[in-house]
């Protein structure tokens, strides 16, 4: 998987979570807490839709690295190569 | 060999082979809070069984038929409304929670509601789903005090309401701060308190804030086929999920070993482990499953944790037309109060006539060309549950009947005049539910509606696996008791380390 792979992937799991928000122009070096509307029942939906979907772990320690979709890939391409993905 | 067949099918009925007897997650009552708590943990993966007493879903908001008519049990509107594009309010953050697009509700504006006191209705305060309108009726009714309003309004919306550790803080104390005329603070707590207080006389400043916006910022709505839509939308979105559930199966008693709900005993005597436990049932209801209950130093639920005081009572007239038809124009909802101050206390009589709500379901915004077929005319009034508990069938048929015609005469008097012929030859229907009916239908203790006044917010129990959710965990209303269910199933289940 490469990154921008992994940022699709994300990408389709807040249209998923989050269906209301328009998800065209998200600039990917930029919070995305500070594009749209994501509370932190959204995040854990992340966290729990990338374990349900891709069996991914991210333990609550490492919440911080999910706050951009660059720092998205930086820390979840790794997980995936490592899962064989 | 035929008998045989036949008694083997019969034994998967009433024991389907493939249900069986552990879960990660048990939960009791099929409401609202436990139909979302179970989508969010089926969804995730939970193997999850709700446990219903009752044949129906729905609970407090559920519906039933009778001669031939569905009848909704509560529902006068859904308030929290919001329109598509608005974020981070109750309805949104409940429709992503439970993966629910907002077209499945369906829900259609309500027209106009207002508030109406002094005898006649003298006084009245318009309000829509815009709330410009509600603030400049209280401009225009009340001059003096539209300054002091604008600054409980901006308190109100800088306010965390849902922070779950803030201590009680009056509500009233916080509203007269700004508001010196008890008239305008009377009429403002009146639809607050009807539609989501647990507590008489007052309430507590976050429980206020969040039911002022979910009436005034917010808005009500209704779905055209009423709450059986939303509660379709719920169970569907419950099986998809792989959520099993049990009805006319209700938990009996909870066994505790070591501090921890162990076993499940179901009325049929059958016995059910679970990893977690989740009731909707209510607090002091909850607690008396428990087997030897005991104190648990994180509980704030005491043996006798204190049963609700308020009830209601409703009527629900169906008329061969339209409301407007009649000359009663289209309010969707009107609250009104007769008396000097507004009571909100648990009634001295069958039911406290004085002050009540009245609800047209035809008032609102179905579209161009759709109406509800008939006519329906809905009034709920505070009632005493110890005065209708015990009272002999017989009695309390005759007690219902009277009280009915008490409670229609009042709620009239804030209503266009319409003679007393017109309004009988136009009646074809006619249903009303006391406290005793919610106590049936929902074993909520002394018909508490909003259940008791001592909220457990962190949902916490004497039992280190049993949580509460729904009317005690303290989101109320369809709207906040979805929300319960959800943030109980995160915060216990789902988050939990
Ligand atoms: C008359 C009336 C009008 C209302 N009108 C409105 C309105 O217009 N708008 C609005 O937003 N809200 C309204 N409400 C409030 C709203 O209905 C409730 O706040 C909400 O439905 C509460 O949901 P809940 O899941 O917390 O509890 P409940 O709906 O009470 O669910 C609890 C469920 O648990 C079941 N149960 C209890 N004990 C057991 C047991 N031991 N084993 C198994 N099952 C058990 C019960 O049968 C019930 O189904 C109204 C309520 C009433 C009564």
């Amino acid at each position: 998987m490469t990154k921008e792979e992994c940022k699709q992937v994300v990408l389709d799991i807040i249209a998923d979570i989050a269906p209301d928000e328009d998800l065209t122009n998200i600039k990917p070096d930029v919070r995305l807490r500070d594009q749209m509307e994501l509370d932190s029942m959204d995040f854990l939906d992340i966290v729990m839709e990338l374990r349900k979907q891709h069996g991914i772990e991210v333990p609550e320690a490492d919440y911080p690295q999910l706050a951009s979709l660059d720092s998205c890939a930086e820390y979840l391409t790794p997980k995936f190569i490592a899962l064989g993905k | 060999m035929r008998l045989c067949v036949f008694a083997l099918k019969l034994r998967s009925v009433f024991h389907p082979l493939n249900t069986s007897t552990h879960y990660d997650v048990a939960i009791i009552g099929a409401g609202m809070s436990g139909l979302a708590a179970g989508i969010r943990l089926a969804h995730f993966g939970k193997k999850v069984c709700i446990f219903e007493r009752h044949n129906a879903v729905g609970g407090l908001n559920g519906f039933y038929s009778l001669g031939g008519r569905k009848y909704d049990v509560g529902l006068h509107a859904m308030t929290n409304f919001v329109r598509p594009g608005v974020k981070g309010t109750p309805l949104t953050k409940l429709l992503r929670q439970l993966r629910i697009d907002r077209d499945e509700f369906a829900l259609c504006e309500q027209k106009q509601s207002r508030v109406a006191f002094g005898p006649n209705g003298e006084t009245s305060l318009r309000f829509t789903n815009d709330f410009a309108v509600f603030e400049s009726e209280v401009a225009r009714q009340f001059p003096a005090q539209i300054d002091g309003f604008r600054a409980l309004v901006q308190v109100i919306r800088t306010h965390d309401e849902v922070a779950l550790d803030t201590g009680y803080q009056s509500a009233r104390e916080i509203v007269r701060r700004h508001l010196s005329d008890p008239l305008l603070e009377d009429m403002i707590f009146c639809p607050v308190m009807y539609y989501g207080s647990a507590n008489e006389h007052d309430m507590d400043f976050s429980q206020f804030v969040i039911m002022f916006k979910a009436l005034f910022f917010e808005g009500f709505a209704r779905p055209f086929d009423g709450v059986r839509v939303i509660l379709r939308v719920l169970v569907d979105k419950y099986r998809q999920a792989g959520g099993e559930r049990r009805m006319k199966c209700g938990v009996a008693r909870i066994v505790a070993q070591n501090g921890r709900a162990a076993t499940l005993v179901l009325d049929d005597g059958t016995e059910v482990t679970a990893d977690h436990v989740i009731s909707s049932a209510g607090a002091a209801e909850t607690q008396r499953l428990i087997e030897s209950p005991i104190t648990h130093p994180q509980s704030q639920i005491t043996t006798g944790h204190p049963v609700g005081r308020l009830s209601y009572a409703e009527t629900i007239t169906v008329l061969d037309r339209q409301p407007a038809a009649l000359g009663w124009g289209d309010d969707t909802i009107i609250f009104f109060n007769d008396s000097e101050r507004f009571t909100y206390a648990r009634s001295e009589t069958q039911v406290d006539t004085r002050s009540g709500v009245i609800c047209f379901p035809n008032n609102f915004d179905y579209g161009p060309d759709r109406q509800l077929a008939e006519g329906w005319f809905r009034c709920t009034c505070l009632a005493s549950h110890a005065l209708w508990a015990d009272l002999p069938e017989e009695q309390y048929r005759a007690d219902k009947a009277a009280r009915y015609a008490e409670i229609q005469r009042s709620a009239r008097r804030f209503l266009p005049p319409v003679d007393d012929a017109t309004l009988t030859a136009a009646t074809v229907a006619t249903d009303m539910f006391t406290p005793r009916t919610i106590t049936k239908f929902t074993g909520h203790l002394g018909g508490a509606i909003y259940g008791s006044p001592q909220k457990i917010r962190d949902g916490r129990t004497a039992l280190s696996n049993l949580y509460l959710c729904g009317t005690d965990q303290g989101f109320l209303g369809i709207t906040g008791a979805m929300l319960s269910g959800i943030s109980m199933a995160n915060l216990h289940v789902l988050a939990a380390k």
